[in-house]
């Protein structure tokens, strides 16, 4: 039984502090975000899948301009944030916000680090955010 | 291709995508060898990233018509984020080359000065992906991304990129057209004549990498993007006039021909197989290629996408130019240079000569079209037989990628 796959559901799973991504069940490929149909081989029969959290940094950068979003938490050119591609563990790379890294210092920030998923409380009602940290 | 014609390229309060597109046109119509009679175009293609955000104008095809005196000749407009007027380009050759129309009008423009740097940061980004957006990546932010794993992978660094910049603005300050026609050391020489005349400390820079390194000229926007790593805000228009081969004879007898076309969709950052290449890119040059018969050596100069300067890094390798890897290399040793085997970027790229995204592939061709009829002027390529060029447009996080191959024969 197919099950209903969307980016409201998956947001919706992040809330609850669970990282979800779909399975196709024709070929086995695995989506994070999830993907409604497989990309892969089109079959349209997709599962859930939760994600351990784990993961590697493949790409970072540190953003001194920023958004609007970002420069209300307080980010500017002289409080760089972190933002990456993460590797998991399962296979699938996101993008996510990286924590507990200097970001004022990019050169430290080294490829291949071990991340946990994580949440980050925004401030205000900004609500919170997925990132990963190393380990 | 039987004429040309483009804007300045800048960034101007008191003019509009309408006035930058009659200049464009303008233009085009004086650089036709033999002449042209405007009611004689059979229809318009015209690309355009988001004026409807930048200027809150939406129907630019029709209002281009109508105020080039077209009317009612039909109006196309097409969207491909930065690769948007390539694919009016490609629209129009398929119009062409099928026989529906014989003479077609194509170009590209855009408006972004009139709103603030964060604005246009906000419209940029509504070429990103959602999720992109989600995580807080800025454009220059993806860019920057992408630079680390093709750092951590092949060896590069930061100043492997300085070349590129440095060498974007050697050219751009033989172009008229330029936005910034400034070399880095023309940029240095200004800041030290400043710095004295205001009686401050006068910056002892080396070299341009040294001006390069400095955190003060050259501050950090998303590592290891800096400053000087970005191509700017700008306003500008360009347009070309295509036409059936058995007609170009009447309007020249110098066209340039359609080699190639290519086109290609990709997937987004996080979706990427490879994060130091762009997969649309490499089809859509694998198509143009096949359709010329020509090979990546075969090009003897072109265009590329340089939003960043670790883009034309990337492009020069997914097009074939230098082996995976190799391409920071290549750009080290000069063979990309005005004066190199491989000239890139001879107007000065999206970084100098400015990158108005919706006018920037159809500038992209007219670089070609000016440097394969010897009309290049100061920057142009020294290669003896010119005779193919070809230019490179990248939309988004690569979402969407173009290669055009023009022959003079």
């Amino acid at each position: 039984m197919a099950q209903l796959i969307s980016d409201h559901q998956f947001e919706q799973f992040l809330g609850e502090q669970r990282l979800m991504g779909s399975e196709c069940s024709s070929c086995g490929s695995l989506f994070v975000p999830p993907r409604a149909s497989c990309s892969n081989c089109h079959g349209t029969e997709m599962q859930w899948a939760e994600m351990s959290g784990k993961g590697r940094l493949a790409a970072f950068t540190c953003i001194a301009i920023g958004p609007p979003s970002m420069v209300q938490e307080g980010y500017d050119r002289n409080n760089p944030y972190c933002s990456g591609v993460v590797e998991l563990e399962e296979g699938p790379r996101m993008v996510a916000r990286i924590d507990g890294v200097d970001a004022k210092n990019p050169e430290s920030i080294k490829i291949g680090t071990s991340l946990m998923m994580k949440y980050l409380d925004r401030g205000g009602d900004q609500g919170t955010v997925l990132a990963f940290a190393p380990v | 291709m039987v004429g040309a014609g483009m804007s300045k390229f800048g960034m101007f309060s008191d003019l509009d995508s309408k006035d930058l597109f009659v200049q464009a046109f303008g233009e085009l119509t004086t650089s036709v060898d033999k002449g042209m009679d405007p009611n004689d175009i059979d229809a318009l293609y015209v690309g355009n990233f988001t004026n409807d955000f930048f200027v809150s104008q939406s129907h630019w095809g029709a209002i281009l018509a109508d105020t080039l005196g077209l009317v009612p000749k039909p109006a196309t407009r097409t969207e491909g984020a930065c690769a948007s007027s390539a694919l009016a380009f490609r629209e129009a050759v398929f119009a062409v080359a099928s026989g529906f129309y014989d003479i077609v009008l194509v170009g590209g423009f855009e408006d972004m000065s009139k709103r603030s740097t964060e604005e246009v940061s906000e419209g940029l980004a509504l070429a990103a992906i959602p999720y992109e957006r989600k995580a807080a990546f800025t454009f220059p932010g993806i860019f920057g991304a992408i630079a680390t794993a093709y750092f951590d992978r092949y060896g590069a660094s930061r100043e492997h990129l300085m070349n590129v910049t440095i060498k974007s603005h050697n050219n751009a300050a033989l172009n008229p057209k330029a936005q910034y026609q400034v070399s880095i050391r023309d940029i240095m020489a200004s800041k030290v004549e400043r710095a004295r005349s205001k009686g401050r400390t006068i910056p002892d820079w080396s070299d341009e990498k040294a001006f390069l390194r400095d955190p003060k000229a050259n501050p950090m926007i998303a590592w290891p993007m800096h400053l000087f790593d970005c191509s700017p805000i700008s306003d500008g228009a360009a347009c070309m006039l295509l036409v059936g081969e058995e007609l170009a004879g009447q309007f020249t007898d110098d066209p340039l021909y359609v080699a190639g076309l290519g086109q290609a969709s990709g997937k987004g950052l996080h979706a990427t197989d490879d994060l130091t290449a762009f997969e649309a890119t490499q089809c859509a040059a694998d198509e143009a290629y096949r359709m010329s018969g020509f090979k990546p050596s075969d090009i003897q100069f072109a265009e590329v996408h340089d939003c960043f300067s670790i883009a034309e890094i990337l492009h020069i390798e997914d097009l074939g130019f230098f082996e995976k890897g190799h391409g920071y290399k290549a750009v080290e040793e000069g063979l990309t240079r005005l004066d190199g085997p491989k000239p890139i970027n001879t107007s000065g790229g999206l970084k100098c000569k400015g990158h108005p995204v919706g006018a920037t592939g159809a500038a992209q061709l007219i670089e070609v079209w000016e440097q394969l009829r010897g009309q290049a002027g100061k920057r142009q390529v020294q290669i003896s037989d010119l005779r193919i060029g070809a230019a490179h447009n990248l939309g988004g996080t690569g979402g969407t990628s173009t290669f055009t191959i023009l022959e003079r024969r």
